[in-house]
């Protein structure tokens, strides 16, 4: 469980020694040096079978310098001296041939908490455990006459930042994820998970719940769309916080006037409260930004009241504050983001939430969300691979994915119970969110 | 490179590969924004690797590297067919690729203008003077102008003899205004939806924009926005601009025949198509107006290369004929199933990604109105311009569309600004409610870069030719 070096990575003391002649080298007034690096591999199945496997090892090398009040980008995917010299100087190059623009500080020395996110298994996963894995779930679906399609990755990555005024961090961590859609020949079911070790995966409940659902889900009729009394699986409500972040949950964003968020003011039902926390285990864990500063944790919504956002350098000099350590890599004009979003959990046994529901929608999970109008927090989307009509507290029947368009605010506004237990979700690109099933007085189905 | 390509395919066919192939790419891109009158951001990246696909035992097997050293390659190649074994072991028909690739040459975007030589204060100066454009309007919040240039050098080669390189040139730009009260937010862009549009050409390309004579337009549109009405609900006469139509046409008709979508190799992401085989040569897709084609051929398209990522020769081919459907786009692999061979459609998001079933120049052929005309034979009516959000299920039926801005058409002529327009509907019905499409003078191809699918995720750059176009008896204005 402790981190040892894997073959796919390098080692963090020549990482050290490699960003340091960087900066030693740079004539810039100031250097920052940002490496990530990751060996992964994934092996897809459709049809009950694997079609496409694969794996890489990959790296980039960032380099921010100002120089003159001037800033430069380059990166570069290699890490032998010649790329740390073509890297830097192009980067000079650029900051030389361009007009004094706005510069981001480069933070100063902090301590960042050391997290312990790598699982050897995880980082050694062979191509047979992983083969293994999919296949005991074919297997299982083929058993019913049903087909599985899906994904299985593991990973093990670095992030290594280093700058001019004496910062360097460096993390090391481990994935691994699984999704499944199992279809019969009229309905189809989905699950996921994600988890930092491996072994923590089980195969055979996975394959179990994903199947249920799957039986379940055959012969959907249509139902009516208009306004329902909905209960949201965690797919689902991890989908929404991802949109509640990506629209509102940014500083830039409240600068810009384009956030939902009203600082101080209830804004939701009083049962919701979300935060970000890089620093929890029980998440995917960066303990430091892609600018160098340490991540705190941001209380976001308050029982129901807008408390905070989060902040990179740019927008918190701005505000004369302190970072809140989510800067994404610069150059960025798309301002700090969220990543490691929680939402606290309520009382409510999941297979309780639909409780006293005369009728209503169980949405497993959805799809294609998009933003319809930010400020207002409209969103519209599909359901997906599991949506049901409740009767009486009883999912009764399955019904055709309906498309919703709705006020995420307004949504959560008429919050009525969360579950018991959380469920992690890891992000497709960065980061992940744990949340609880809810169960939502209204929520507006528009085809 | 020809030695490491070749070490690459003879040790894998030594160890076992019946099919092997590598693709070597370095690719570069610069990117510039200026934001507010000020330069927020330049920066040029590079990534260069290969990768390495192979076929053992009827099964695939990928591995890719950053470093391109001999031992990394053999190393590569060794994971490869690891990979490669684990998959037989849970396979359920071995892979047939068709009739075999030999492919060789040579193909570069042609450029008039090499956008990497045009000096950085002349990209800049032109992006602040369109800032300076936005700025002389009140009531504007934000201004964005943003640059993106990409040149990317591919080499493939594979054991059957297919021997190609290519060079391939891309340059992109465009604007967005945003004004904001304390209830709304409205932006408009230029040229095309989220400020942004991107062709296969060099800088050239950039300055047939005009960025600078645009930026005052779209600033007045997005503070207008703010007081606009609402746009109405109802069923109506809709006429799009053609940079919805080329969106319209992506992700209703460019993901639906894509073939590897409709044999479930995308079922747990992308999703499935509601164009299964059953329907080929027998589903009216669309009116007669209603001619689409995938052509890898077209002039400054993103779409358009001198070979795929597995050898085939860039061609043209039907999807929709006078509204019938009639073809998908097909890989090696999944037109063989079919009894075809492949029409050139799979391309790789860089060397670190395996090649997919990815649209090229995916257009809808040009018809004989004009937008003009459309408007003038509309009684009552929306016209909507420019995308702002697109949401489409997993079986490529059921959609909604939103457009930054629209105007309300009263008795064949153009009345009141409207905001927040949105359309919906389902897929064969909408195009069969087409039943006037603009001509070639208003036709043109629309560049999109933002085109995900795939596990891992890859994006690609795709292009639609589409003019402006009409449609009858939609479903506009969803919203409560």
């Amino acid at each position: 469980m402790k981190a040892v070096e894997s073959p796919g990575l390098t080692d963090a003391t020549s990482l050290r020694a490699f960003m340091e002649v960087i900066i030693e080298r740079s004539p810039a007034d100031e250097t920052e040096v940002l490496v990530t690096e990751q060996d992964g591999a994934l092996t897809r199945f459709a049809n009950n079978g694997i079609h496409q496997n694969v794996a890489e090892r990959n790296t980039t090398v960032r380099v921010r310098v100002v120089k003159n009040g001037k800033t430069g980008v380059a990166s570069l995917n290699q890490l032998s001296a010649e790329a740390a010299r073509g890297v830097l100087a192009r980067a000079i190059e650029i900051a030389d041939l361009q007009t004094a623009g706005e510069t981001v500080p480069l933070p100063g020395p902090a301590k960042a908490a050391t997290v312990d996110a790598w699982f050897d298994r995880t980082a050694n996963a062979t191509p047979e455990e992983r083969a293994d894995f999919v296949g005991a779930i074919c297997r299982g679906a083929a058993r019913q006459g049903l087909k599985a399609f899906g994904a299985f990755s593991t990973s093990g990555g670095q992030v290594a930042i280093a700058n001019s005024k004496g910062v360097f961090h460096h993390h090391r961590g481990t994935q691994a994820a699984v999704n499944t859609v199992v279809m019969g020949d009229a309905g189809s079911g989905y699950a996921d998970r994600s988890a930092l070790d491996v072994a923590s995966l089980d195969g055979e409940e996975l394959a179990a719940e994903v199947i249920e659902k799957a039986q379940r889900n055959q012969q959907a009729e249509p139902v009516e769309p208009g306004v329902y009394e909905v209960v949201l699986e965690e797919y689902a409500v991890g989908e929404l916080l991802e949109f509640m972040s990506y629209v509102g949950f940014s500083a830039l964003a409240l600068q810009e006037e384009r956030s939902f968020m009203r600082l101080n003011e209830r804004i939701t039902g009083e049962k919701v409260t979300i935060w970000d926390d890089g620093l929890d285990l029980n998440g995917i864990p960066a303990p430091f930004d892609f600018e160098g500063v340490p991540t705190q944790r941001v209380d976001l919504i308050r029982e129901g009241v807008a408390v905070g956002v989060v902040y990179d350098q740019q927008t918190a000099a701005r505000e004369h504050r302190q970072s809140t350590g989510h800067g994404l890599p610069a150059p960025n004009t798309e301002g700090p983001y969220a990543t490691n979003l929680f939402m606290a959990p309520g009382s409510v046994d999941k297979s309780r939430l639909a409780d006293g529901i005369k009728r209503g929608i169980w949405v497993t999970r959805f799809w294609y969300v998009r933003v319809v109008q930010p400020k207002a927090s409209i969103i519209t989307g599909m359901t997906r691979e599991g949506t049901f009509l409740i009767e009486d507290g009883q999912l009764t029947r399955p019904v055709k994915d309906l498309r919703f368009t709705e006020s995420m605010l307004e949504a959560l506004a008429g919050t009525v119970a969360l579950s018991s237990t959380t469920k992690l979700q890891a992000s497709e690109y960065f980061g992940a969110t744990r949340v609880p099933a809810v169960r939502l007085q209204r929520f507006t189905f528009t085809s | 490179m020809r030695d490491l390509s070749m070490a690459a395919l003879d040790a894998a066919q030594v160890q076992g590969a019946s099919y092997a192939d590598i693709r070597l790419s370095h690719r570069v891109q610069q990117d510039l924004t200026v934001k507010n009158g000020r330069l927020a951001s330049v920066s040029d990246d590079t990534s260069e690797g290969f990768g390495v696909r192979v076929l053992v035992d009827g099964a695939w097997g990928f591995a890719g590297s950053a470093r391109l050293e001999t031992q990394e390659v053999e190393e590569v190649v060794g994971r490869a067919i690891r990979i490669a074994r684990a998959s037989a072991r849970v396979q359920t028909a071995k892979v047939v690729l068709g009739p075999p690739v030999t492919s060789k040459g040579n193909y570069r975007t042609p450029v008039v203008r090499d956008p990497f030589a045009v000096p950085l204060s002349e990209k800049v100066d032109l992006l602040l003077r369109a800032d300076a454009a936005m700025a002389a309007v009140a009531g504007v919040t934000v201004r964005e102008g943003s640059m993106e240039f990409l040149k990317d050098r591919k080499v493939f080669a594979s054991t059957e003899g297919a021997f190609v390189e290519q060079e391939f040139v891309e340059s992109g730009a465009g604007l967005e205004a945003t004004a904001t009260n304390e209830a709304d937010f409205q932006s408009r862009s230029y040229p095309n939806s989220f400020g942004h549009q991107q062709g296969a050409a060099g800088y050239e390309y950039i300055e047939a924009m005009r960025l600078d004579a645009h930026g005052g337009r779209i600033a007045e549109e997005a503070v207008a926005l703010l007081t606009a009405p609402q746009c109405p609900s109802g069923i109506k006469t809709i006429i799009l601009d053609a940079s919805q139509v080329a969106l319209q046409i992506h992700e209703s008709c460019g993901h639906p025949t894509e073939l590897d979508r409709v044999f479930g190799m995308e079922a747990a992401y992308a999703g499935t198509s509601f164009m299964t085989p059953d329907k080929l040569n027998a589903l009216h897709y669309g009116s007669r107006e209603v001619t689409i084609t995938a052509d890898a051929l077209s002039p400054t398209g993103l779409g358009t290369f001198g070979w795929d990522d597995e050898g085939v020769p860039a061609q043209r081919t039907y999807l929709i004929r006078d509204g019938l459907f009639v073809g998908y786009l097909t890989s090696r692999e999944t037109a063989s199933v079919l009894g075809q061979a492949s029409n050139g459609t799979m391309r790789a998001d860089g060397w670190n990604r395996i090649p997919l079933i990815r649209m090229t120049n995916v257009n809808l052929e040009p018809g004989t109105s004009s937008l003009a005309e459309m408007i003038a034979e509309t009684k009552d009516g929306v016209y909507m311009e420019t995308n702002r959000s697109w949401s489409i299920d997993d079986k490529r039926l059921n959609f909604q569309f939103g457009t930054q801005l629209a105007y309300e058409i009263v008795n064949g002529k153009r009345g009141r600004m409207l905001k927040n327009a949105t359309y919906a509907g389902s897929t064969p019905e909408f195009w069969n409610s087409c039943d006037a499409v603009g001509g070639p003078a208003e036709w043109r191809l629309w560049g999109l870069t933002n085109c995900g699918k795939g596990q891992p995720p890859q994006l690609a750059h795709v292009a639609h030719g589409a003019a402006p176009a009409r449609f009858q008896n939609v479903r506009v204005g969803i919203l409560k």
